[in-house]
């Protein structure tokens, strides 16, 4: 018996126990980790290619953080089965472990279509572990022709942590931009070109239809010889275990600012929920690292009993290839003000009185400040949006903001 | 806790904080040497606009996001102060997404940098304090930040 059962062992696990832990210091927690590790900082495994960080400074806590909380890892073994009636979890191991309540925090899994072909291409990777990075790393030298499936963030981020060890890379999408799921095309053009200035080929608007061993045919009919292939698609919440169970889930487990699904005992946090974002007023999946964190730590808490609610969730992003970012957050509705450069761009989208969402490209010294606004919803009017909108500085703000936020003495 | 704090009304814009920092945090004993004739990397700025300025480092807040949100786990609290494990860090920017002061900044070479109140470097209190010509500059108890 466990007092909290944690299924998952990343961000948002390692959220909950330090968010049970900040009000019970006594209470067993017991974290069934289907991967052989530590818990890591999961967007680190690009830096890992790129030879920018190693498994030493990988973990996301010290060593000994399992030890010091009091948490007994499970490592190597799956939930199955949740049982919130009995209180307990079927491990694929065959284990049953009782549990007074747990947190499902389960993540997300690559989706892979079912390409005519695939099972030909031996070479083949997802992007989501620590252990499919080791995969890639084993196989990347500069013989090797990679092409990646997906412009999307973590395609990209695998193109970049790959280019300087392989040959050539080409990516390819669906979609007619790079990074469509937080850019608009002028963005898009600006960071592709960027990319492309660094040596990644893209094939966009044009995707792969099947494969012959080392060979993709696209849609267009053209053909892409390769070595290695990553297949970045895109990703699907796992959430399973809470439907199963008769839990409600959307795309998402959902989730209430607590952290608690509609089943008795029952948390989530993390990829494989779905929360409200404020800056689109709809529950949506943010399968985004920070909010993974935040949402662990509101469950740990409530499930120890205290009060912490999560409910300023809004999507954001920093990006950044080649030594360029881009930062972009909550959503692009509403009037638009731009400043553009050759290589930067800023767009930030007001309305009601409100900014609802940027994208940065290239100047984002302390956009946190325009983060905050979205998050904390400040009447635009109640600062100086003139210069605000020029520079995010806190010299916008009214003296009383400022001085509220700086600590009193002015 | 200690944390610094400026007083807009006697900020004189002057930016010699921005020189203390960067040189309290150079690891060298010549200022001259340290900072002459190179960019500076400080962590406190002056900001502002035409009616007042004055200087934003990090406030050391007691529920950090910047902490929350690192992708790594290299901005950690201890005792209070939020440092950064300069080995950890990647330079991917989520804290300066994140912080609602502005008060991160990359270093030289693309790896995070915040005031960490010289506790660590041979000034072993805030240079920007000691070095501020109007003393509008203060590391003081004020209770807690946001």
């Amino acid at each position: 018996m466990s007092d909290y059962l944690i299924i998952g062992n990343s961000i948002a696990g390692i959220g909950c126990i330090e968010g049970i832990r900040s009000v019970d210091k006594t209470g067993t927690i017991t974290v069934i980790s289907g991967e052989n590790h530590a818990a890591y900082g999961r967007p680190l495994i690009s830096y890992f290619l790129e030879g920018k960080t190693d498994l030493d400074h990988m973990n996301y806590r010290s060593p000994d953080f399992y030890e010091n909380m009091g948490v007994d890892v499970i490592y190597g073994k799956k939930a199955e089965k949740l049982d919130p009636e009995k209180g307990e979890i079927l491990l694929d191991s065959g284990e049953t472990i009782p549990f007074g309540k747990v947190c499902v925090s389960t993540g997300s899994s690559p989706f892979v279509p079912p390409f005519e072909g695939l099972d030909t291409v031996e070479s083949k990777f997802s992007f989501m572990t620590l252990d499919d990075a080791l995969a890639i790393d084993a196989v990347a030298d500069e013989s090797k022709r990679v092409l990646i499936v997906g412009a999307g963030l973590i395609g990209l981020k695998c193109a970049e942590g790959l280019k300087n060890r392989v040959k050539e890379i080409t990516v390819c999408d669906l979609a007619e931009r790079v990074l469509s799921s937080i850019l608009d095309t002028e963005c898009a053009a600006l960071m592709q070109k960027h990319l492309e200035e660094n040596g990644i080929k893209f094939l966009l608007g044009d995707s792969a239809v099947s494969f012959d061993r080392d060979k993709a045919v696209m849609k267009s009919g053209k053909t892409v010889e390769f070595d290695i292939l990553i297949l970045a698609v895109g990703v699907r919440p796992n959430t399973s275990l809470v439907a199963d169970a008769g839990g409600e889930v959307n795309r998402g487990i959902i989730v209430d600012g607590r952290m608690a699904t509609t089943l008795k005992n029952v948390y989530a946090a993390g990829d494989c929920t779905e929360g409200e974002d404020i800056s689109l007023g709809q529950k949506r999946v943010l399968a985004i690292l920070p909010n993974a964190y935040m949402q662990g730590h509101a469950a740990g808490v409530s499930m120890a009993g205290g009060e912490e609610s999560f409910n300023n969730a809004i999507p954001m992003n920093s990006i950044g290839f080649f030594g360029f970012h881009a930062m972009t957050a909550g959503t692009y509705e509403g009037d638009l003000y731009e400043d553009k450069t050759e290589d930067s761009i800023k767009r930030l989208f007001t309305k009601d009185d409100l900014l609802k969402g940027f994208i940065i490209i290239g100047k984002e010294e302390r956009a946190g400040i325009y983060t905050s606004l979205i998050r904390e919803k400040t009447p635009l009017s109640s600062l100086n949006f003139e210069i605000l909108k020029q520079s995010a500085t806190t010299a916008a703000f009214s003296p009383d903001l400022r001085r509220k936020k700086f600590g009193g003495m002015v | 806790m200690k944390r610094v704090y400026v007083n807009e009304e006697w900020c004189l814009g002057c930016h010699l904080c921005e020189y203390n920092c960067a040189f309290a945090n150079s690891g060298l004993t010549d200022m001259a040497y340290a900072l002459k004739g190179k960019p500076i990397f400080p962590r406190i700025h002056i900001e502002g606009n035409e009616k007042v300025t004055y200087a934003v480092s990090c406030r050391h807040c007691t529920d950090p996001i910047c902490v929350k949100s690192c992708i790594a786990g290299a901005l950690s609290v201890s005792e209070g102060v939020i440092t950064v494990d300069r080995d950890k860090c990647v330079g991917c920017l989520t804290c300066v997404l994140v912080c609602p002061y502005g008060a991160l900044s990359p270093s030289e070479d693309g790896i995070m940098q915040k005031c960490e109140l010289c506790l660590k470097n041979s000034c072993g209190e805030p240079a920007c304090v000691t070095g501020c010509p109007n003393k509008a500059i203060v590391y003081e108890e004020r209770g807690a930040a946001n």
